[in-house]
């Protein structure tokens, strides 16, 4: 269980306090699929590097299963069994895609193994596992491999930050596929940052954050038809402009 | 014959475990450790200076020559000349090398004086690497001075290589291409402590058609310093393209000097250089695959040098 209590995280900008997270209470219960979502900059992914502990926390405290990790690095969180997916994969010169999935799951598994991670993200693998993780490979690419160093840690907490984004419609469905065996097999939390009704579909619980809150909370078959019932992203979109 | 610090040495410069196959020449403590000849190629002591001339015949394939120079006294001070006499439509490997182990209070140098006659369509792959070794306050030095003249439409494929404990090097290498001749060269160097590397390289390049890459990937760490300079003159119709792409950590130095010299309107030269941090994200990235941020920077370094 993840409970988050309190969260604020604040940056400072021209002598201004912007407030990214606010006073943001949350507690993920073990073995959910849940998705989260809400309007662009309103803190999804924010709030995702903060449980990782790539941004610190202005105030606050967070327990993952009874243990408080608000002072852990990411790598000791790593480590207690939380992983990410980033919304913006980093690429390396000289580190290949087989090296990346054997940091991964900190074995020297084999070629076929780490073949599997990648046909699981609709990669051929022969084609990738030699190849550099480096610019030269599509966004596309670049957002598969990154999912799949995520499933090939196969830690009992994994956050995945718009997996889809990037990724073409006819993977999409392959995509839909992966995380619904994910589902289906895995013991763990699975917390996705999604904008796409056909993952808000798959989730047992849906989270909606904006300006830094949550909003919403609660079991997909609740929040689901609220959203799409009241407000979709466009209208929400126009009428914050107007 | 050879003790075991010199093999060690051997190890580290030329994989060699044990004499290897194809010509050889071995050369320890300033002198001559071991030699083998091929039917096609010789090598021949010079009788006017130090060193020895390396002759291969028109037309060998496939084979190999390994001539691996190591120190183990401290306080040796040579400079060696060595000619390669290339014929024409060769495919050999050449592999060099020096490995110095200093544990003595006396500077241990080794200057390689090396000039390449590469005959018409041959291609050379020459592998040399440096490495250093011992903790005697005696510095290790190495100056080697590299020529290539590559006659019509030969390939010649350099990759330089000095990773770990050589405390001095500047390494000049100067190549001139006729008709449809390439050179590429793939520089990987990582300094520390208090070291000093320098790395000029001229490329010139003289007949229509030819081309040349010239790639240096370096790691400056603590208060070690780092020149790289490219110089390339594109006489003719010609393609040339220097990169160097280089890490800075701790308090080093890095100095990047490009040198584009055009002297004809279709000579396409292009010069590129990037000397930075490791990037932040690289390490949040493999720090959240649960690596310490460490072992992440011993990861990205050595991928970055592969
Ligand atoms: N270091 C920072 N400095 C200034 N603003 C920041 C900083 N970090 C985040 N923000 C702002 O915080 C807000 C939340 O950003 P975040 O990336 O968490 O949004 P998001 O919900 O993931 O959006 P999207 O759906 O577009 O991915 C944005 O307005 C962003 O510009
Ligand atoms: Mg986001």
């Amino acid at each position: 269980m993840l409970e988050l209590k309190d969260l604020t995280y604040q940056v400072e900008e021209n002598n201004e306090t912007l407030t990214i997270i606010d006073h943001l209470d949350l507690t993920i219960d073990d073995g959910k699929f849940i998705v989260i979502t809400g309007p662009n900059g309103g803190g999804k992914s924010t709030l995702a590097k903060l449980i990782m502990g790539v941004k610190e926390l202005t105030s606050g405290q967070m327990i993952f299963d009874g243990e408080d990790i608000t002072e852990c690095s990411i790598t000791d969180r790593a480590r207690k069994g939380i992983s990410f997916a980033f919304q913006q994969p980093v690429h390396f010169k000289g580190i290949k895609v087989l090296d990346l999935l054997r940091l991964a799951t900190g074995k020297n598994i084999s070629v076929n193994t780490a073949c599997e991670y990648l046909s699981k993200v609709g990669l051929c693998a022969k084609e990738y596992i030699d190849r550099e993780v480096n610019s030269s490979l599509s966004g596309g690419e670049l957002k598969r491999i990154e999912i799949a160093t995520v499933l090939a840690r196969g830690t009992k907490f994994s956050i995945f930050d718009e997996p889809e984004a990037g990724i073409d419609i006819w993977s999409f469905q392959n995509l839909i596929q992966v995380f619904e065996n994910i589902r289906k097999t895995v013991k763990g939390t699975v917390l996705i940052i999604s904008h796409q009704e056909r993952i808000l579909n798959i989730a047992d619980e849906i989270i909606v954050i904006e300006n830094g809150k949550v909003k919403k909370h609660g079991p997909k078959d609740e929040i689901l038809p609220e959203l799409l019932g009241t407000a979709d992203a466009v209208n929400r979109a126009c009428s914050k402009m107007s | 014959m050879l003790d075991n610090i010199q093999k060690q040495l051997l190890k580290e410069v030329a994989d060699l475990y044990k004499m290897p196959k194809g010509a050889y020449n071995i050369r320890a403590n300033g002198e001559k450790a071991a030699r083998n000849t091929t039917e096609n190629i010789d090598i021949v002591t010079k009788d006017d200076k130090p060193g020895i001339d390396i002759i291969i015949k028109d037309g060998t394939k496939n084979e190999s020559v390994h001539i691996p120079v190591v120190l183990s006294e401290s306080g040796i001070k040579e400079t060696v000349y060595n000619d390669f006499y290339i014929g024409e439509d060769c495919d050999v490997v050449i592999v060099a090398g020096c490995g110095i182990s200093n544990c003595g209070t006396h500077d241990s140098e080794h200057d390689g004086v090396h000039r390449f006659f590469v005959g018409k369509n041959s291609k050379i792959r020459y592998v040399e690497k440096h490495y250093g070794e011992g903790d005697g306050s005696g510095k290790r030095i190495l100056n080697p001075v590299t020529e290539v003249y590559q006659k019509e439409n030969s390939f010649v494929d350099m990759e330089m290589v000095q990773i770990k404990g050589v405390d001095s090097t500047h390494r000049v290498t100067k190549a001139e291409l006729a008709e449809g001749a390439t050179m590429i060269v793939h520089e990987r160097l990582m300094t520390h402590g208090e070291q000093k590397a320098t790395s000029v390289y001229e490329v010139e390049l003289n007949g229509e058609g030819s081309s040349t890459d010239v790639i240096s990937r370096s790691v400056a760490k603590d208060n070690s310093e780092q020149i790289f300079e490219a110089a390339i003159i594109g006489n003719t119709v010609c393609n040339g393209h220097a990169e160097c792409d280089a890490i800075i950590m701790d308090n080093a130095h890095v100095v990047a000097v490009p040198k584009l010299d055009a002297r004809n309107v279709d000579a396409a030269l292009i010069h590129e250089a990037a000397i930075g941090k490791i990037a932040g994200e690289q390490l949040i990235k493999l720090m959240s695959l649960g690596l310490t941020e460490k072992e992440a920077e011993e990861q990205i370094i050595g991928g970055f040098l592969r």
